[in-house]
């Protein structure tokens, strides 16, 4: 077993099925059985396949890494995995080296110091296909797998492959000619249109492929790459039901919101290229300058080198790009020896760094690279676009809300972790804060159910990105992995819920939970996996372990940094919010008595295609969180995938003042934990209660609750005016640009035209008279002179023949006659 | 060659009287060749009968046929002459072909128009008139 080899050909393969399943549907769809209906075969084989592979993927990993407890203090088990995978990396170079694949070493490999903070985590890293070298600049195709990658694929290939087959039953409305009851057309029917059943598996394909491209990916490009990708995919389906305003508006408000947030990131792509050359995370083999194969280092190596101990440090690079002005003026002095010069500005390169220069690059490297994932992933202040995207068929926005899209900020934010300053994580964590905060307000009076989850779902991935920004990076994505599970769960549940009373408002629901009982039974599971319901200390499901990580992380940081201690209290009242919100929308749906007698006679349990995946997401979202005994379990499989040099409490000075982000393990020690855990519990508890005092048991009336705090409530309700903010801000002023520039076309530029136009046409008009008139006269003139001649000469044929005769003689003696005449005439000249 | 020379002249009252004392030379031929074609083209113009103008169409030819042969006769040809001297009676002899054909074709019109029109009138020809 070779891991090296064996890892990027199982994840190339799992990542290449969607697309293969895409191209597949997108040229033979239509055929693909009647109105393409195993088109959702083809989308779920490849799935499967996926899945498939991805797990064989995850085993040979855990061959190679076994996954045991992390025990702090001594790292013997990740320097003897250390020492497995740098075999690996030597042996794959052999294997690959014959046809040109650049196998490289996560990083340097040279390194057994046993610097306690300098673990190196396994990994391993190359390219496929080389798209453009030029320069410095290397764009390629290619894999950087560790431990978190392969998880990745597991969760987001089997969280799809739930969602493919529960959207082939779903989806199957659209089998067959659809009358779409909420578009009306100008003579006041309804659309009739025919049915999209292969489109929809077509671009849930692509949707999964360009998931997987980010997380595989090698280099920031074929992330940024992926990440469009992505983008337009989620275009795709959110604007599914395209014929409804509400949809093509929502799609397009996703797309142009992720374009704002990607613009930040193409800064930030810019000023990692521009400064340091190059976008791979690891290191890479690439041919020189002089044809020799030369190690080129890659961003973590760069800014955490080995030299240092993997401390943070700015790179070389940006230090040099950010003195260009010195740097240029010591070239000038060595002119002609480049060599002296270059080793004159290494010499001064370390005292420039310790001036400062550079660090605000890095600085807007790592905010930049993070804009993109406040876009992708939702965060204030980008976040309106998602509950608009509740628009798209429920399986996409369970897809969406769980395994692809959003998950993809984080994932890159954990991804890209090695080169976050502790500045930059702090911009990561208030901007989490302060998401999670607003989110879970809004989704405390909402009343469409898709969209108390959408707001639940902004508010659990604020909970993600704070609890990466205060250094707990091992818990926010142990989050992202459970929160996967348990609110691709929900939103499935919540589509049962749609699909079995036709409507998306709690407030004609109610009751549900008898006529519905697995639908109810599994969305309790969900709801209890999102508050992080447990046995504190004992034993709880999921989201127990993954919430009190992240409220232990935060807690550790706010005693670090007692200015910040706002960022607990964020979590803490984050905490009671989801659980008071998660079941407002259980008891409103499930429990008590039917509200709309209509809507519940009609109700029904949904066919079992739809109800297997929620059993089999249910349990995982039990599950996912439990460590087994002998120390297999999510948080330490994570361990493995820990960023270099995140072990130990870092500290800097830059611009918030001194940060000092806690070593993750400190926050499962002792004191920290126990406070931890009693405030997540209390805090949960205290929501329950309060929502059922409110909705089961009805000792407070939600009615009078609301006139009570009647503009808080519409406040909330207005869901903080965004909206309205962002159209007075952002969109008005474009719109009133755009009907200036639309003004000046038409009375400027279009007057100008017309004018134009209209000499032209008199002119055109004169010519034409003279065409007409002179030209045509002439013409005219000439044939009816020709025609009259003729008629003239018509009677000179009468049809005598001894006429002709005699007009012969007469002629030719006249023509002798003239001819003697002239002859004479010359004779006598 | 003086002779010829006034001969050709239209001051005809010295040509016409040294007609008769002149011994025989072209400008004789060429009075004969003169009378039968204008003898053709009166019978041409005066005659309405189809066979009658076929006739003065022969007439014609013939005239100019004398005249050909006039023009081509070694006594009348300068010494110097070089070449073989039967141009003007090879032309003559075209001539006789070409009228051959000619009255073959025309007796063919003029059957095939006496078995139309049941006359060979030629003022009745007219059916192509403009």
């Amino acid at each position: 077993m070779d891991p090296a080899s064996q890892l990027p050909t199982l994840l190339g393969l799992a990542w290449l099925a969607p697309l293969v399943s895409f191209v597949a549907i997108l040229f033979f769809g239509p055929r693909m059985g009647h109105h393409g209906r195993n088109a959702a075969w083809v989308a779920t084989a490849a799935i499967v396949t996926s899945l498939l592979l991805s797990l064989a993927a995850f085993g040979t990993w855990l061959a190679a890494h076994p996954v045991t407890a992390v025990a702090h203090g001594s790292h013997a088990a990740e320097v003897d995995g250390h020492a497995t995978d740098t075999h690996a990396a030597e042996a794959a170079h052999v294997d690959h080296g014959d046809h040109g694949d650049h196998d490289g070493h996560a990083s340097p490999s040279d390194h057994h110091d046993g610097h306690h903070a300098a673990t190196v985590p396994a990994a391993y890293a190359g390219d496929w296909y080389t798209l453009y070298q030029g320069g410095s600049l290397r764009l390629s195709i290619g894999w950087y797998i560790d431990a978190l990658t392969v998880l990745m694929f597991v969760v987001v290939t089997f969280i799809a492959t739930c969602i493919h087959i529960y959207a082939s039953g779903y989806m199957h409305d659209e089998l067959h000619d659809v009358t779409d009851h909420e578009v009306h057309l100008a003579d006041g029917s309804h659309l009739h249109r025919p049915g999209r059943f292969p489109r929809f598996f077509q671009a849930l394909s692509l949707f999964c492929f360009s998931m997987l491209g980010i997380v595989i990916a090698g280099n920031l490009a074929m992330v940024f790459i992926f990440w469009e990708l992505v983008g337009i995919c989620s275009w795709f389906l959110i604007g599914f039901y395209f014929e409804r305003k509400s949809a093509s508006t929502a799609a397009n408000k996703a797309f142009i919101v992720n374009r704002v947030g990607d613009f930040g990131m193409l800064i930030g792509l810019m000023a990692l290229w521009g400064a340091l050359g190059t976008l791979h995370f690891a290191d890479s083999t690439a041919a020189g300058v002089d044809g020799h194969a030369a190690v080129q280092p890659g961003l973590f190596s760069l800014v955490r080198p080995a030299e240092s101990g993997h401390a943070l440090q700015v790179p070389d690079g940006m230090v040099k790009f950010a003195n260009a002005s010195e740097v240029g003026r010591i070239t000038t002095e060595y002119a002609g020896r480049p060599a002296d010069g270059a080793a004159e500005v290494a010499a001064r390169v370390r005292d420039w760094r310790s001036q400062g220069y550079g660090r605000w690059l890095l600085f807007i490297a790592g905010v930049g690279i993070f804009c993109g994932c406040v876009g992708k992933s939702a965060q204030f202040p980008l976040f309106v676009w998602l509950p608009d995207a509740m628009e798209g068929p429920t399986p996409v926005s369970a897809l969406v809300h769980s395994a692809t899209m959003v998950a993809a900020g984080v994932y890159l934010v954990g991804r890209f972790y090695p080169v976050l300053t502790p500045d930059v994580l702090l911009v990561i964590a208030v901007i989490g804060g302060i998401t999670l905060f607003i989110a879970a307000t809004i989704a405390l009076v909402a009343n469409d159910i898709k969209r108390v989850l959408a707001y639940s779902t902004v508010s659990q991935l604020g909970y993600m990105m704070l609890a990466l920004g205060v250094g707990g990076w091992s818990a926010g994505l142990f989050h992202l992995v459970t929160h996967a599970f348990f609110k691709s769960l929900l939103f499935l549940c919540s589509g049962s819920v749609i699909h079995a009373c036709h409507t998306n408002d709690m407030r004609k629901m109610g009751g549900l939970a008898r006529v519905m009982p697995w639908t109810a039974g599994t969305m309790l599971v969900g709801c209890l996996a999102i508050i992080g319901a447990g046995i504190p200390f004992v034993i709880g499901l999921s989201g127990y372990y993954s919430k009190d990580a992240i409220l232990a992380q935060a807690l550790s940081y706010s005693q670090a940094n007692p200015s910040w201690t706002i960022l607990y209290y964020a979590v803490a009242g984050g905490a009671f919010l989801t659980a008071f919100y998660m079941f407002r929308l259980w008891f409103m749906t499930f429990a008590g008595t039917p509200r709309d007698h209509h809507v519940a006679d009609h109700a029904h349990e949904s066919p079992n295609v739809m109800v297997a995946p929620l059993v089999a997401l249910a349990v995982l979202a039990i599950v996912a969180g439990w460590t087994l005994p002998g120390g297999f379990g999510l948080a330490n499989l994570l361990e493995q995938a820990r960023p270099i040099g995140t072990e130990a409490t870092t500290s800097d000075t830059f611009l918030f003042g001194t940060l000092t982000v806690p070593a993750e393990h400190l926050s499962h020690e002792g004191a920290i934990h126990v406070t931890a855990t009693l405030t997540a519990f209390t805090t949960a508890a205290a929501g329950v209660l309060l929502a059922a005092a409110m909705y089961l048991w009805r000792i407070i009336s939600p009615a009078t609750v609301a006139s009570v705090f009647r503009p808080l409530y519409s406040f909330l309700a207005n869901r903080w005016y965004f909206d309205e903010l962002y159209n007075a801000i952002f969109v008005r002023p474009v719109f009133a640009v755009a009907s200036l520039a639309s003004g000046t076309d038409r009375g400027v530029i279009d007057r100008f035209i017309e004018g134009v136009a209209w000499s032209a046409r008199q002119l055109a008009g004169f010519d034409a008279w003279i065409d007409r008139t002179l030209v045509d006269g002439l013409v005219n003139a000439t044939a009816s002179a020709t025609w009259h001649a003729g008629l003239e000469l018509k009677k000179l044929q009468t049809g005598r023949l001894r006429q002709y005769v005699m007009f012969i003689v007469v002629g030719t003696v006249a023509l002798f006659v003239l001819a003697s005449m002239l002859f004479r005439a010359g004779l006598a000249g | 060659m003086n002779t010829l020379a006034t001969g050709l002249s239209f001051a005809a009252t010295p040509l016409v009287a040294g007609l008769f004392d002149a011994p025989v030379g072209v400008a004789h031929y060429l009075v004969v060749g003169a009378i039968l074609f204008t003898s053709g083209v009166v019978c041409m113009a005066l005659k309405r009968n189809a066979l009658g103008v076929l006739m003065g169409i022969e007439l014609v030819l013939n005239g100019a046929n004398v005249n050909f042969v006039a023009f081509s006769s070694p006594y009348l040809r300068g010494e110097g002459a070089a070449s073989l001297g039967l141009d003007g009676q090879l032309i003559a002899l075209f001539v006789i072909l070409l009228a051959a054909a000619e009255a073959a074709v025309a007796l063919a019109i003029t059957l095939n128009f006496y078995n139309n029109h049941a006359t060979v009138d030629i003022d009745r020809a007219d059916d192509l008139k403009g």
